[in-house]
């Protein structure tokens, strides 16, 4: 029942095992649960009983990993001497590495920022239009692709074949250049562009969820203010600028920072794209190729542990604005 | 169009039809705002739309010339369908397919459960600790999953679980259980506390409220949790990769796709008709249950 499963029927019969599994310990839990609630101080025990399987999990698989990872950045590559703050001084110092926080800053910044604004003024386009839905849909559809396939779908995009006589591009960008009279570029390679060819494809895949979210805070703004507006007479630009904008304010503060945390940990894209090649790294991938490929734990965790620190402002920033709107 | 519509311009624009946007729009003067939403649908459509069509073309039309020939010259053919989930060509879709099933299913309906019952503790049982174990769990949904990959693998080395599917379940299932049950605990506070109280007094505990109460009335909640978590699990690369990178016995089909895309990033008939399977179960979910996904959302979701 541990063992690795190799054929489908072997893979299907220890799925089928595990859930029985589970639901005996569930079957357990309720029972006892059920037996302690007609103790004295039955309420208290029931409710501790209810949390202990998911506190245990997650003291196991998520605090106590989190503490560890957090100690074993103070230790060298292979993780047997302690060497203070070495590997955070590498991340600040070494030329490579600041390509990679550079990187990471100009992904942090432009991704939220320009996937909100699409997102907004696509969500005020389609809002109450006769194919909403529809139209919603489109945009939304790459939400619920992985980035694997999404960054696949993109580097087809980026496609580049040599600039020979007979040679005909694949991709649809070059494509375009050619047709533009241009010469074909090798979209992926050409620093500091590539980055921002891959930041295209997180703002491709995050405009839906900005859009979901600000429509329905547009909908949700008081048709009595919206009236108001329009009996004075206000025009397209002011009503934007005096009524939505500010009605939707706080839900924006949410798209930013929720797609700000997203952008900061996402490391499918450049793996799948770029590899982390042509000077297109970020801190996400960098943690991956560190710990699992240069075998440099220390190293590796420090990056995750720096993640983890640029999470904490945003997320600060995220609490402030939300009680001030509150 | 006049800038002031007086209040009595007749039945089919009552005032409560009209949004501020949709104001803003009216006053955009419609064709422009057709236009500019037309071109921002079809910029985020063409993408998908060229590697689709690409996936039905032979491969040397694929090769040779840009999708867009299609419509000049259309030719069609399914072998690279066949290529991606026939043996031969290493690629086995079918086979990592259903490894992605094996993984998902498991993964969703464990943290589901799990977070149910603590949710229901949070919302409706008085006890020691509650404000500041709920508010823990919560700070929890910003740590980043890379913090904790390589304790996590340590501990599964330790237990003989490398390799195995176990590590995927248990592993999404952690993860996923700090906004599963801020989710769920928000959603089970919005149920009048009236219907679990006249429960008690009819002498019912909270197993049976639990069961007989909250989890009829949760279905909307659960679901939008739910395909949540599926996709997530369905779509992600970095657990799977820690967890199931060896070998490919227990590896999902984003991991094999990301493969290709690294050891065959030319063979694009292979990975245009691979990127399609993979997408095939995410869009059906997403589209059939867009209703509960968006919910999910509005909830309020940050999570990685």
């Amino acid at each position: 029942m541990f063992n690795t499963a190799s054929t489908t029927p072997g893979k299907l019969l220890q799925m089928l095992a595990a859930l029985l599994l589970f639901a005996a310990i569930m079957g357990v839990i309720l029972f006892i649960a059920g037996r302690l609630g007609r103790g004295k101080n039955g309420d208290k025990w029931v409710g501790y009983i209810y949390l202990l399987p998911a506190v245990l999990m997650l003291l196991i698989g998520l605090v106590y990993p989190g503490l560890r990872t957090i100690y074993e950045s103070f230790f060298d590559a292979a993780g047997n001497a302690f060497i203070g703050f070495d590997n955070y001084k590498t991340i600040f110092t070494n030329e490579d590495e600041l390509t990679v926080l550079r990187n990471t800053v100009f992904w942090v910044v432009f991704t939220p920022f320009v996937a909100t604004a699409v997102g907004l003024v696509y969500a005020i386009l389609v809002d109450k239009s006769r194919m909403e839905s529809f139209a919603k849909a489109l945009i939304f559809l790459p939400m619920s692709i992985s980035f694997v396939a999404a960054s696949v779908i993109w580097k087809f995009m980026y496609e580049y074949r040599p600039d020979q006589g007979s040679v005909k591009q694949i991709g649809l960008i070059n494509q375009i250049i050619v047709w533009l009279g241009g010469k074909p570029v090798q979209l992926l390679i050409e620093s500091p562009l590539n980055t921002f060819l891959l930041i295209i494809v997180m703002i491709w895949i995050q405009a839906g969820f900005a859009m979901t979210i600000l429509s329905a805070a547009i909908k949700a703004i008081p048709d009595d203010i919206v009236e108001a507006a329009r009996l004075d007479g206000v025009n397209a630009w002011s009503m934007f600028r005096s009524i939505t904008l500010p009605s939707v304010r706080p839900t924006v503060v949410v798209v930013l920072t929720t797609i700000g945390i997203g952008t900061l940990k996402v490391f499918d894209i450049v793996r799948t794209m770029t590899g982390g090649q042509f000077k297109t790294n970020v801190v996400a991938n960098e943690f991956y190729s560190q710990t699992f490929r240069a075998d440099n734990q220390g190293l590796g965790a420090a990056l995750a542990v720096l993640l983890f620190i640029l999470v904490i402002p945003i997320v600060a920033y995220n609490i402030r604005q939300v009680r001030q709107g509150a | 169009m006049s800038i002031v519509t007086p209040l009595t311009t007749g039945p089919e624009i009552t005032p409560k039809q009209l949004s501020a946007s949709a104001v803003a729009k009216k006053k955009l003067s419609s064709p422009w705002a057709s236009l500019a939403a037309i071109v921002i649908a079809v910029l985020w459509t063409i993408p998908t739309f060229g590697l689709l069509v690409s996936s039905f073309r032979p491969e040397r039309a694929i090769k040779r010339t840009g999708w867009w020939t299609f419509f000049s010259d259309p030719q069609v053919t399914f072998d690279n369908y066949k290529a991606v989930f026939g043996a031969d060509g290493g690629v086995n879709m079918a086979d990592f397919f259903v490894n992605s099933l094996v993984i998902c299913i498991p993964a969703v309906l464990i943290p589901l459960a799990l977070a149910s019952l603590s949710a229901y503790a949070f919302a409706w049982i008085e006890f020691k600790g509650k404000n500041f174990l709920f508010l823990a769990i919560f700070a929890l949904q910003i740590v980043p999953l890379q913090v904790t990959l390589i304790p996590v693998l340590e501990i599964f080395v330790k237990l003989h679980l490398t390799g195995t599917f176990w590590t995927l379940w248990l592993a999404h299932s952690t993860f996923a259980l700090p906004l599963a049950i801020y989710l769920l605990h928000n959603f089970m506070k919005e149920i009048p506390a009236g219907l679990i109280e006249a429960a008690r007094i009819d002498g019912a505990g909270h197993v049976s409220i639990f069961f007989r109460v909250m989890l009829p009335l949760l279905t909307p909640a659960l679901a939008a949790f739910g395909i949540f978590q599926f996709l997530w699990v369905w779509n992600d690369l970095l657990v799977a990769l820690v967890f199931a990178g060896g070998g490919n016995e227990v590896a999902p089909i984003t991991l094999q796709l990301a493969n290709l895309s690294g050891t065959r990033g030319t063979a694009w008939q292979l990975l245009s008709a691979g990127a399609f399977v993979s997408i095939l179960v995410p869009v059906t979910v997403f589209l059939l249950l867009q209703r509960y996904f968006v919910r999910g959302l509005l909830a309020g979701s940050v999570k990685g």
